[in-house]
């Protein structure tokens, strides 16, 4: 009885078209914003906040935008790690060829180069559908792949070929490099985070993201109603991988501090595949869930053995892992193949009548 | 629907073959503005054939198509859409994904022009167009009476009311020409009753000229102004409901070999047909 | 440039014929595996519509399996021709096991789920795959116990075209294996009566349910059978180079193999197999050293767009019609 929307009516087409029209989700995003900007910085130590919180904001973000493209218009991509690296190594170009402008407007920038890339990589979709077309995204992942290591330009020569994040400010305060705490970075990483999350809200509930669903469910039906395929795909790499790229920027920048072109490999295409799919295809809290899940996750096992006072050696926990997560998708996929954000939504069914059973 | 009737559609000498498979031959007809034109024919004329070419999705290999005064060689969906040709599917063909409001406000995309910047901002004048449309998909909900399925999943929805609200789809499109694939295939009496009189309040109230493609004499007698009956993809009669049910040609492909002899059957005949 | 790139590698062909033909040779080898690895996507696609990712890391795993029961005895003092071939039987049985357990815990209840469903799923069984074999043989590469399974080793050097050309009998060997085995994949497919319900099944679950096709058993066979296949790679890569779990990558390979012949054909994944390994090996021969190396890579997926803008459903796949 706690989730009942009963008694709310709506006045208006706009109060009915709003995001959260039911008031306990309107309470419930605030209880999550509330926390997310007071609770856990005031009471997370450096470990919460450099290794769970700011990967997993970051990585939800790339999740957003493989969701756009996978989720939303039904293209599968396995080139998501490729897209990530494009933008972080864009980033890396444009803040050191330019040291002057602040890092955050390179971010930016960053995503609108790895747009473009995916708008080419996006061409064959006029002529190529459904599993060939990812065919096509994997060749894109392997040729980035290639470039991040031979075009030394890119890493600025560095005999490493790795790169490293030069130290940068905002409003005099250090946000990237040695010098910047966890802290400061949570925080701007945060804000970007949400904003970029707002606005691929509003994209999916208006009419772009109708237009992408009905690419996704019936292609036919969609061009009869005069919406242009190879446009609504185009755009929907491009949106797609614009998120990825200032992802893998940030990643660079306000995560790792530094990064090699391994970083940005298949796996990492394969591991934002399964934060999507097993958060839920189509639905941008389903990218948060499936991230925190299989980035949470191998932490936890890992730390596991040791807070139960097991001697595993850390090889072994490390295969374990990889079965646990294996099983774990397999598990997830057969109790709810729509994502644990299906299985949130019937939670919310549940709390409805909650505590009668019916 | 008296006056002057212009033609809105016409096809002349259109072809069309898959493989070695002709599924139409040489087939013209006109489509006259503000009428209710049926196609019947038994399985496998090529009715749907026939749709699809004037949508644009099938090429006719040989022939023409007029449409409001432009004589093409081929349709494109895309023209097809934004001229004003909107269509209803044999297979339902809905986005299953979405509920009956999104399905039919997609219906209205062609209308909707504020672009990716609006639409990322939602505040503004992307919000004012939503509602905009909102209303005008909310008439067609109302005049097609499924205000209570309007948040429903269509897939969820049972095959009557799914065919409903593709119907609603359609109309978001303000079309001048509605292109009927069988809209009432497995419904029941109430059920075809109802889609009768939707499509007749459609034809009469916005001047919507309609092209119908349906299996159920009794309606295409009621309904339609003009009839083209097609069999093995050649065209067979075409004319009205009446010159067209006694057609010799017809009743033996479609209506069955009419039984001339048979004194039980024969008022049975008139009743049926 | 452009005279370095169209006309240098071809003057460099036709200046030396001997390394042309090594070159072909090489890439047709490779090609062949590549056909192996490809051939066991078909057999689960064709028969249940999977696209199955594990079939990289069961080659893998099938490999490690053999030589890893084959060091077993060979601690135990069993070693020799037929302690290999004692270990090669109780691979396959292992296969088989797997297979079955595959089947019944994650194929039976994702029965009629979407196709990316299961698609993920073999995600989740690679991951699981990797882990269990590290665990149980290691992360070391091994080698292949090839003598022991009287696979031959060593060249045969031939004189002609102005120079040598160099032919592994293993790589001999391996292509005749090849052959044989997918010529008689091919005709199971095609004269028997499991290959038909195969086939069956690979249309339409429900429909072949409704003819009384035993699913399970069918996907327990389709399994078991790419699990041979598996097996067979495993050994022929591993003896030519060694087993360790780089060879999973390889196996992502397969994809453009794949997309080049259609999924759903024998035939494609041979031809397929051959363009893609031939097709690699020249490139990275002739136009490699423009590039700077390393381009073996990418190369085979860009061989394989290109086909796919010109056939979108790939050289023998199913033409996509689709029915409105």
């Amino acid at each position: 009885m706690l989730y009942r929307e009963t008694g709310q009516f709506k006045q208006s087409y706009a109060s009915d078209q709003a995001i959260f029209p039911i008031l306990q989700d309107r309470i419930g995003l605030a209880i999550i914003l509330a926390v997310a900007f007071v609770a856990i910085p005031l009471l997370g130590n450096e470990f919460v906040l450099a290794s769970l919180m700011i990967p997993f904001l970051i990585l939800s973000l790339g999740a957003i935008g493989l969701n756009l493209l996978t989720g939303y218009t039904g293209l599968l991509s396995l080139g998501t790690g490729a897209f990530m690296g494009v933008g972080a190594y864009a980033a890396y170009k444009l803040s050191t060829l330019f040291p002057g402008i602040n890092i955050l407007v390179w971010i930016v920038c960053s995503g609108f180069v790895a747009a473009g890339i995916g708008i080419l990589v996006g061409l064959p979709s006029l002529r190529i559908k459904g599993f060939y077309l990812a065919v096509a995204t994997l060749a894109a992942q392997f040729f980035l792949q290639w470039c991040f290591v031979r075009i030394s330009w890119l890493y600025n020569d560095n005999p490493s070929g790795a790169i490293e994040v030069p130290a940068r400010t905002l409003f005099g305060i250090a946000i990237t490099g040695p010098s910047a705490t966890p802290v400061t970075r949570y925080y701007v990483v945060l804000v970007i985070v949400a904003v970029m999350t707002l606005i691929a809200s509003n994209i999916v509930h208006g009419r772009i993201g109708r237009t992408w669903m009905a690419v996704r469910d019936m292609d036919i039906a969609a061009q009869l109603m005069g919406i242009r395929l190879l446009r609504s795909k185009l755009l929907a790499f491009a949106v797609s991988s614009f998120y990825c790229g200032v992802s893998g920027a940030l990643m660079v920048f306000l995560w790792l501090g530094a990064a090699e072109p391994s970083a940005f490999e298949i796996n990492l295409s394969f591991l934002m595949l399964f934060m999507v799919i097993i958060g839920g295809l189509g639905s941008l809290i389903g990218s948060f869930m499936g991230t925190a899940l299989i980035h949470i996750l191998p932490i936890l096992i890992r730390s596991l053995p040791e807070a139960l006072g097991l001697p595993l050696a850390a090889a072994t926990v490390e295969h374990l892992t990889f079965m646990i997560v294996g099983a774990l998708i397999i598990f997830f996929l057969i109790v709810e193949p729509h994502g644990l954000a299906r299985l949130w939504q019937i939670g919310k069914q549940k709390l409805r009548v909650w505590p009668f059973p019916y | 629907m008296s006056g002057a009737s212009e033609t809105l559609l016409s096809v002349e000498g259109v072809s069309l073959s898959f493989g070695g498979v002709k599924a139409i031959s040489g087939v013209s007809f006109d489509i006259r503005k503000g009428e209710i034109r049926a196609i019947i024919g038994p399985n496998g004329a090529g009715k749907t054939s026939m749709l699809n070419v004037i949508n644009g999705f099938y090429h006719p290999n040989q022939g023409r198509i007029t449409y409001k005064g432009q004589t093409r060689s081929r349709m494109r969906p895309y023209r097809a859409a934004s001229q004003g040709i909107a269509r209803t599917f044999q297979n339902v063909a809905l986005f299953r994904g979405m509920t009956t409001l999104d399905n039919i406000m997609v219906g209205r995309t062609l209308k909707m022009q504020r672009g990716l910047f609006w639409q990322m901002l939602r505040f503004g004048p992307a919000m004012r167009e939503e509602i905009e449309h909102r209303r005008a998909v909310e008439d067609i909900i109302d005049f097609l009476q499924i205000e209570q399925i309007r948040k429903t999943p269509v897939g969820r929805l049972p095959y009557g009311l799914q065919k409903r609200v593709e119907l609603g789809r359609a109309l978001a499109m303000e079309p001048d020409l509605l292109l009927l694939d069988e809209p009432m295939a497995g419904m029941n009496i109430e059920e075809k009753e109802d889609m009768c009189r939707y499509i007749l309040d459609v034809n009469k109230e916005f001047g919507t000229t309609i092209a119908l493609i349906e299996h159920d004499i009794g309606v295409v007698m009621d309904l339609s102004d003009r009839v083209v009956v097609l069999e093995y993809g050649h065209k067979i009669a075409d004319g009205t409901p009446d010159a067209v049910k006694s057609d010799s040609k017809v009743i033996e492909a479609y209506l069955g070999v009419a039984h001339q002899d048979d004194k039980a059957s024969g008022p049975a005949r008139e009743v049926a047909a | 440039m452009l005279y370095n790139v169209f006309i240098d590698p071809f003057v460099q062909m036709a200046g030396a014929p001997d390394l042309l033909v090594q070159a072909l040779w090489e890439g047709l080898v490779s090609g062949v595996l590549y056909a192996l690895i490809a051939l066991g996507f078909v057999l689960i696609f064709k028969a249940s519509g999977v696209f199955n990712f594990a079939q990289g890391i069961m080659v893998v795993f099938s490999a490690l399996t053999l030589v890893g029961l084959y060091e077993k005895f060979a601690a135990f003092g069993f070693s020799g021709h037929l302690a290999a071939y004692v270990a090669l039987a109780l691979a396959a049985v292992v296969m088989f096991v797997l297979a079955v357990v595959i089947e019944r815990v994650v194929l039976r209840p994702l029965v009629n789920q979407p196709d990316i469903i299961l698609f993920m799923a073999t995600f989740g069984i690679t991951y699981v795959l990797i882990g269990l074999g590290e665990m149980v043989f290691g992360g070391d590469p091994k080698q292949m116990i090839a003598d022991e399974l009287f696979l031959p080793g060593g060249s045969i050097d031939v004189e002609m075209l102005g120079g040598f050309v160099s032919f592994q009998k293993i790589d001999i060997a391996a292509t005749v294996i090849a052959s044989v085995m997918i010529a008689g994949l091919a005709v199971f497919f095609q004269k028997t009566r499991i290959g038909r319900a195969l086939r069956a099944v690979a249309d339409s679950h429900k429909a072949a349910l409704s003819v009384g096709i035993s699913l399970n058993q069918i996907w327990a066979i389709v399994w078991f059978a790419a699990g041979l296949v598996a097996l067979v790679t495993g050994i022929m890569w591993g003896a030519r180079s060694n087993v360790s779990f780089a060879l999973e990558i390889v196996a992502l390979k397969a994809l453009p193999v794949l997309v080049l012949g259609g999924l759903t054909s024998v035939p494609g994944a041979i031809v397929g197999g051959l363009i893609v390994g031939i097709g690699e090996k020249l490139g990275e021969f002739y136009w490699g050293p423009l590039l700077g190396g390393g381009i073996e890579s990418w190369f085979a997926y860009v061989i394989a767009l290109l086909f796919l803008l010109y056939r979108p459903q790939g050289l023998f796949g199913d033409k996509i019609i689709e029915r409105i």
